[in-house]
């Protein structure tokens, strides 16, 4: 079984059909990267499998059973997780009570207003955690909205991977980034996502080339090519699309 | 003063893994002792009414904030629940001795559930949306209730409202709630409860949900959170609280009327909450100090109390954004990193003309209101205990020089406290950033 399939999946704005019939199958445990040229309809595509929009025709399948008209929370409890291009923080909070609130619906807290959240030492321990493997130890109580550029990509990850989602979704991990940081973000998330299954959209090849198992290639809305780094370097009509003349 | 945005070293401690916390145990001590003593300072009638009107908004006003400062909902119709909770809980004090027996202590439990029976059904619509669909939705909630409050006049009391006898039912250890002391322990007792349970909401799993709501809503919805749920459960809560406060009202005055229900309360309760500070738990606890003082002391002094509570409002969103508390923060902060001997003689120099201004504006808009208002009683009025006759032009004159001699002072000083303001203040955030990166 496919921790993600879609099969034929179409998006319109009014009359323009971003999406126009895609159709991918990421197996469990794997890294794959979805690229393409500005305007492909990458993030359009992160939104409709995590529901943030819903799609107009095709079926979106997590793990087997079907996400289609779902809304992003429910898509997030059956175990998929997204990061965001621009990030998407709780600015006033501190770096701990984003990881915290993120890992609380998945340990089971939930709605709760009967328990003290400085008592859940599940949560606290599972943040502390995570806050340990994207490494902001030192700005534990800084609220997220001071942190710098890069520690905030770093949080958007944490986030991300906090609640314990078997299906990760990075949108462009390290856009803006210096080499130096992209570098330390690839080793962050190959670390993070050990065991997970990976699905992310990135400009930066040295990124894609480096992490992926497998990757997509979107044009114009469709998966025109999806195979091994080595099989996509080598496919001339990729070649002719996105990655220019060798 | 402008508050620069800050990381409040108090708050974040409190977001550890602790699961006792002394310090704070002693916050809630000093709070019942400050309760229970307040009386022997204010042993007065006339204060201790007043202290009573404080326990009761500042109930209303925490439970606000638990929508505005904690969940980013604007509500503009809060007095509904406040106000519906009150009619109920009136209602069941004048049926007590027909067959249901309530204890008059326990009459508040009758205006929270009440509330959060409003709160359950009127909070499936609003919470629906958030933002200013959520503000504009109670707004025309609250227009509704109140016109349903005219409409039904046998429930509401019509134009009158509705009246009762607190002393009900048999006095337990010879307390009949006849006293206004006695009243005055009630109220302070579920002061205490509330303030308790409210803050304790603040340290839950929702509780955090809801301030991640307030700060990024779509986030919240990708990490397993139905945030329409969030607001949802917490407007349920809220209007407990504020049926609360409603009740306790109710036992106060002793009459409810279609005004307790009416977009004027609830646009009041705003007022206060945002004057004393949104971003801190005890802010909506000044805010209702502050309106008490506006709405019931003042206006037994001037007919003039609305415009300057107006004045006041403007000057608080003008100068402290975050009100009185976060300004009340902001300065302790200055004093604990011991920077406050740099700002006083700067402070003190702009705090003079500021007074002697406010002192000027008062006299000006005294004669103002004098003028127009009361000139049938003749033309001579009292302002600051002295006679001033406004038909003649030294009055006028002596509050235009006092306004523009304080204005232009202030024009003055103002600049050298704001660049020693703003000096201290970055020089304390270098000082926090280099604490914790």
């Amino acid at each position: 079984m496919n921790a993600l399939e879609l099969k034929d999946v179409r998006k319109s704005f009014g009359k323009s059909e971003i999406i126009r019939g895609a159709s991918l199958a990421v197996a469990k445990g794997e890294r794959c990267a979805i690229i393409g040229p500005n305007g492909a309809g990458k993030s359009t595509l992160f939104n409709l499998v995590s529901g943030r929009f819903p799609a107009t025709g095709g079926d979106i399948c997590l793990n087997g059973r079907s996400v289609a008209g779902l809304r992003p929370f429910e898509i997030n409890r059956l175990g998929l997780a997204r990061s965001f291009q621009i990030s998407n923080l709780f600015e006033k909070l501190s770096v701990i009570e984003n990881l915290r609130c993120a890992v609380l619906y998945s340990l089971g807290y939930k709605y709760s207003f009967w328990q003290r959240l400085g008592g859940l030492r599940d949560a606290h321990e599972r943040a502390l955690q995570v806050l340990e493997e994207i490494g902001l130890q030192r700005q534990r109580d800084v609220p997220a909205g001071v942190l710098t550029y890069a520690e905030q990509r770093a949080l958007e990850i944490g986030i991300t991977i906090a609640g314990g989602a078997s299906v990760i979704l990075l949108d462009e991990p390290t856009a803006g980034m210096s080499r130096s940081e992209s570098d330390a973000a690839v080793e962050l998330i190959r670390k993070v996502t050990v065991g997970k299954t990976l699905i992310m959209v990135e400009h930066d090849m040295s990124v894609v080339f480096g992490l992926a198992d497998r990757i997509a290639v979107l044009v114009y809305g469709e998966v025109i090519a999806c195979d091994t780094p080595a099989n996509i370097r080598a496919n001339s009509a990729v070649q002719a699309a996105y990655l220019g003349e060798p | 003063m402008k508050p620069t945005h800050i990381a409040n070293p108090r708050r974040h401690r409190t977001l550890t893994y602790a699961p006792l916390n002394l310090s704070r145990y002693l916050v809630w001590t000093c709070f019942a002792l400050v309760l229970l003593a307040a009386p022997l300072v204010f042993s007065k009638g006339a204060a201790l009414s007043i202290l009573c009107v404080v326990g009761t908004v500042t109930i209303l006003g925490l439970s606000y904030n638990m929508l505005l400062g904690q969940g980013g909902m604007l509500s503009f119709g809060h007095a509904v629940y406040s106000g519906l909770g009150a009619f109920f809980a009136i209602h069941t004090m004048n049926q007590v001795g027909t067959g249901i027996h309530v204890p008059t202590s326990l009459i508040p439990l009758v205006g929270g559930v009440a509330g959060m029976f409003f709160g359950v059904l009127f909070g499936y619509v609003t919470t629906k949306k958030s933002g200013t669909t959520f503000a504009m939705i109670t707004l025309g909630l609250v227009e509704l209730v109140f016109a349903a409050s005219l409409m039904f006049p046998g429930f509401f009391g019509g134009e009158g409202g509705v009246t009762t006898n607190r002393v009900i039912g048999q006095p337990f250890l010879g307390i009949t709630f006849g006293p206004q002391i006695e009243v005055y322990y009630l109220i302070a007792a579920w002061l205490f409860a509330s303030t308790v349970a409210m803050f304790a909401f603040t340290q839950t799993p929702l509780g955090r949900i809801l301030n991640a709501v307030r700060d990024n809503p779509e986030r919240v919805e990708f990490i397993g959170y139905d945030t329409q749920w969030v607001r949802y459960l917490t407007l349920i809560l809220s209007a407990f609280f504020a049926g609360v406060s409603g009740a306790l009202g109710a036992i106060n005055f002793e009459i409810v009327s279609a005004e307790n229900v009416s977009a004027i309360r609830s646009g009041a309760i705003l007022l206060f909450v945002f004057i004393g500070g949104i971003g801190f738990f005890f802010g909506p606890l000044v805010g209702a100090v502050v309106g008490v003082f506006f709405t019931v002391m003042l206006s037994e002094y001037t007919a003039a109390w609305q415009l300057y509570l107006g004045l006041f409002f403007i000057a608080v969103v003008r100068f402290a954004p975050g009100g009185l508390s976060s300004l009340l923060m902001l300065l302790l902060r200055v004093a604990k990193f011991g920077k406050f001997s740099r700002l006083w003689k700067p402070l003190l120099a702009v705090a003079i003309p500021a007074v002697f201004g406010v002192l000027g504006l008062v006299f000006g808009t005294e004669l103002l209101y004098h003028l127009t208002l009361e000139s049938a009683n003749g033309s001579v009025t009292r302002v600051f205990g002295m006679q001033f006759d406004t038909h003649t032009v030294t009055p006028w004159l002596a509050a235009t020089v006092v306004m523009l001699a304080a204005y232009a002072s202030y024009r003055r000083t103002q600049p050298v406290y704001m660049a020693e303001w703003d000096e201290v203040n970055a020089e304390i955030v270098a000082h926090l950033k280099r604490g914790t990166a």
